[in-house]
């Protein structure tokens, strides 16, 4: 996913003159080294300073510049959160937020580097746009949009690849939440790279007997609350399934929209307030419940529990 | 020197827990630490390699040399404290903590697992003995001064080193800890810069700079001298690869009466230190050796036996 972000940038910024790329010496693994490479003129490295970085960027966007941040998601959301949200949010300032290796799969750097808290900060500051592709093609979508479309954006990359989910007639659209699969018994609310894995779970679950659809969510911010009061109207429980905490991200947007809108049962699948640590990805999937195996059977577990709304019956 | 030729005959031995005594030669104990170093990232598939090697004998010369410690006893309250505040190079650590004995060298194998103590950046809720969570670039001198100033508060009589990376002086943060340890005249207080003058990507080269080859050269040694200087700290320069002249300038900032400067020790170090092909190698950063390279490493350091120097 780093790999289509960059490759985006170093495409766009040939018709775009005023994209910049802004690094705090993450080039490397953010892959914004082949933007340094594409277009060294427009690289602009800031070194390990992300503070600074985050208001070097709102000066030059002042100036028409569309700066690219490249770091990881936790010198953003930690680090740099009072520029974020005082310099960039306050200001609606044209400022994307490239950030690198969000989510738990941050190949074994553990928790100071797993940013499994973005979404809920990023989703509370007013203005800012939130996003979280679920793969390679949506990633490139969203890249596109995101430079085309003036404030700020938050991007959530994963840093690793994964199953591809669209192909290239895909269409980006902010707020709108992506059905990948339809489903009579229960509904999986994902985002980011979880969607794919929650793919697989439902797959696993029809041969368990059980109906689960799913429901991509690549923009948590805005996003179409009514698609998901709708959707989650025809099922007997909701599942959101993230590979973030489960307080505020997803599961707190998805929870949200249940109890002002449609009320369901509502099971939230991620990072139970707690920390993870540096281990192989299918270590930490399986310890956190994300892998479709793990999400299949919490699916069985809490369906078996939940019984039929009673204004379903009527429906 | 050839270091290889500086290689005993005899290997130093591991007792059954991996740990070795205080009295071992340091500079054997630096190349026993490298290798460890290139192994335990090999095994586990992941790590930093160019900035623990590049900090190895400023390690091992605080653990074995300078450090009144306890590895017996992590939570001694007269100890010494240390600080890795470039956390990244925390495999470094690891090793020469399993060295000096706080838990066994095999441990280390366990690096990265999950529910391992070892974790890709230090950890002080998991592995006793280290005094400070870090990972985040800039903050472990922040931490240090806390520890300095309620040292003193209370009396005690204990030393507190951090070690930075260079490129990490590049934290706001750091500065913010700078000025106000030398407002409060901490001189139980030591900074130790680790200058090897690359980081992870770093700067791209200024024009017509071409013949320095080199786009990642994160500060002048000389500026940040001048730097802590004007904001009122002590600045000792030594080779961060020299074990003794290490011991030497530690004794020396320790020596410093309380009420006086902290100081920041810049050692002048080489990132990738003591391997041919990790010396001076930006990619090294973060790299894994293959199995190829994990030989010739060995050959390089002295080892010919396989597991001689395990995990
Ligand atoms: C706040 C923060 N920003 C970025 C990083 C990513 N990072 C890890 S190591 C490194 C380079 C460090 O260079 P230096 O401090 O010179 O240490 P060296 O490895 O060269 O000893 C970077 C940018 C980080 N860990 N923390």
């Amino acid at each position: 996913m780093r790999d289509a972000w960059a490759e985006t940038l170093c495409d766009l910024a040939v018709e775009n003159h005023d994209l910049l790329v802004l690094d705090g010496d993450l080039a490397t693994s953010t892959r914004a080294d082949r933007f340094a490479v594409a277009h060294p003129d427009r690289f602009l490295q800031m070194g390990i300073a992300e503070q600074n970085m985050v208001g070097v960027a709102v000066g030059l966007a002042t100036l028409g510049y569309v700066p690219w941040l490249s770091s990881f998601a936790v010198f953003f959301t930690h680090r740099a959160v009072d520029q974020v949200r005082m310099l960039v949010a306050q200001t609606h300032a044209n400022v994307k937020i490239g950030a690198a290796y969000a989510g738990l799969l941050t190949g074994f750097t553990g928790k100071t580097h797993q940013d499994v808290q973005d979404l809920a900060i990023m989703r509370a500051m007013p203005g800012m746009t939130v996003l979280a592709p679920g793969d390679a093609t949506e990633c490139v979508a969203a890249v596109r949009w995101a430079t085309g479309t003036p404030g700020p954006v938050y991007l959530r990359l994963a840093r690793d690849a994964g199953p591809d989910l669209f192909d290239d007639t895909y269409l980006f659209e902010p707020r709108r939440v992506v059905p990948l699969r339809d489903g009579s018994d229960v509904l999986i609310v994902s985002t980011g790279m979880q969607s794919a894995r929650c793919l697989a779970a439902a797959t696993l679950l029809e041969t368990m007997g059980i109906s689960a659809g799913v429901l991509h969510v690549p923009s948590l911010k805005p996003v179409d609350a009514a698609a998901v009061a709708e959707a989650a109207q025809r099922v007997r429980l909701v599942v959101s399934a993230e590979e973030h905490t489960i307080i505020g991200g997803l599961g707190g947007l998805v929870a949200e929209i249940l109890s002002e809108r449609e009320p369901r049962r509502l099971v939230r699948i991620g990072i139970q307030d707690t920390w993870g640590e540096s281990a192989p990805n299918a270590f930490l999937l399986d310890r956190h419940g994300l892998s479709p195996e793990r999400v299949a059977e919490r699916v069985v577990m809490e369906f078996s529990r939940t019984a039929e709304p009673s204004r379903a019956a009527g429906r | 020197m050839d270091r290889a030729a500086r290689r005993p005959a005899d290997p130093l031995p591991l007792t059954p827990d991996g740990g070795v005594g205080p009295q071992a030669d340091l500079d054997e104990l630096a190349r026993r630490g490298r290798l460890l170093v290139v192994d335990t990232v090999a095994h586990s598939g992941a790590g930093h390699i160019g900035g623990p090697l590049s900090a190895m004998d400023l390690l091992v010369a605080l653990y074995f040399g300078v450090l009144r410690i306890r590895p017996d006893e992590p939570d001694w309250p007269d100890r010494d404290r240390f600080i890795l505040s470039k956390g990244h190079s925390a495999i470094g650590l690891y090793v020469v903590m399993a060295l000096r004995g706080y838990f066994p060298v095999a441990e280390l194998a366990s690096f990265d697992t999950g529910d391992s103590r070892l974790q890709g950046h230090p950890d002080m809720t998991r592995l006793p003995g280290l005094e400070a969570s870090t990972g985040s670039l800039g903050q472990g001198l922040a931490v240090g001064l806390g520890i300095a100033l309620g040292a003193r508060m209370r009396g005690l009589g204990v030393h507190t080193f951090v070690m930075l990376g260079d490129g990490e002086t590049q934290e706001g943060m750091v500065w913010e800890s700078v000025m106000v340890a030398a407002k409060y005249g901490l001189g139980n207080l030591t900074a130790i810069v680790d200058c090897n003058g690359l980081q992870q990507y770093g700067w791209p080269p200024a024009p017509g700079d071409e013949g320095r080859g080199d786009r990642r050269d994160p500060l002048a040694g000389a500026r940040l001298r001048d730097a802590l200087e004007a904001f009122g700290w002590r600045v000792l320069e030594v080779d961060g690869h020299d074990v003794e002249a290490i011991v030497a300038a530690c004794a020396d900032a320790r020596g410093a009466a309380a009420g006086s400067q902290p100081t920041a020790i810049l050692a002048r170090t080489v990132k990738g230190r003591g391997l041919s092909f990790t010396e001076g190698r930006f990619e090294w950063h973060a790299r894994v050796a293959t199995a190829h390279e994990v030989a010739a490493a060995r050959l390089e350091l002295g080892f010919e036996h396989p597991g001689e120097a395990g995990p």
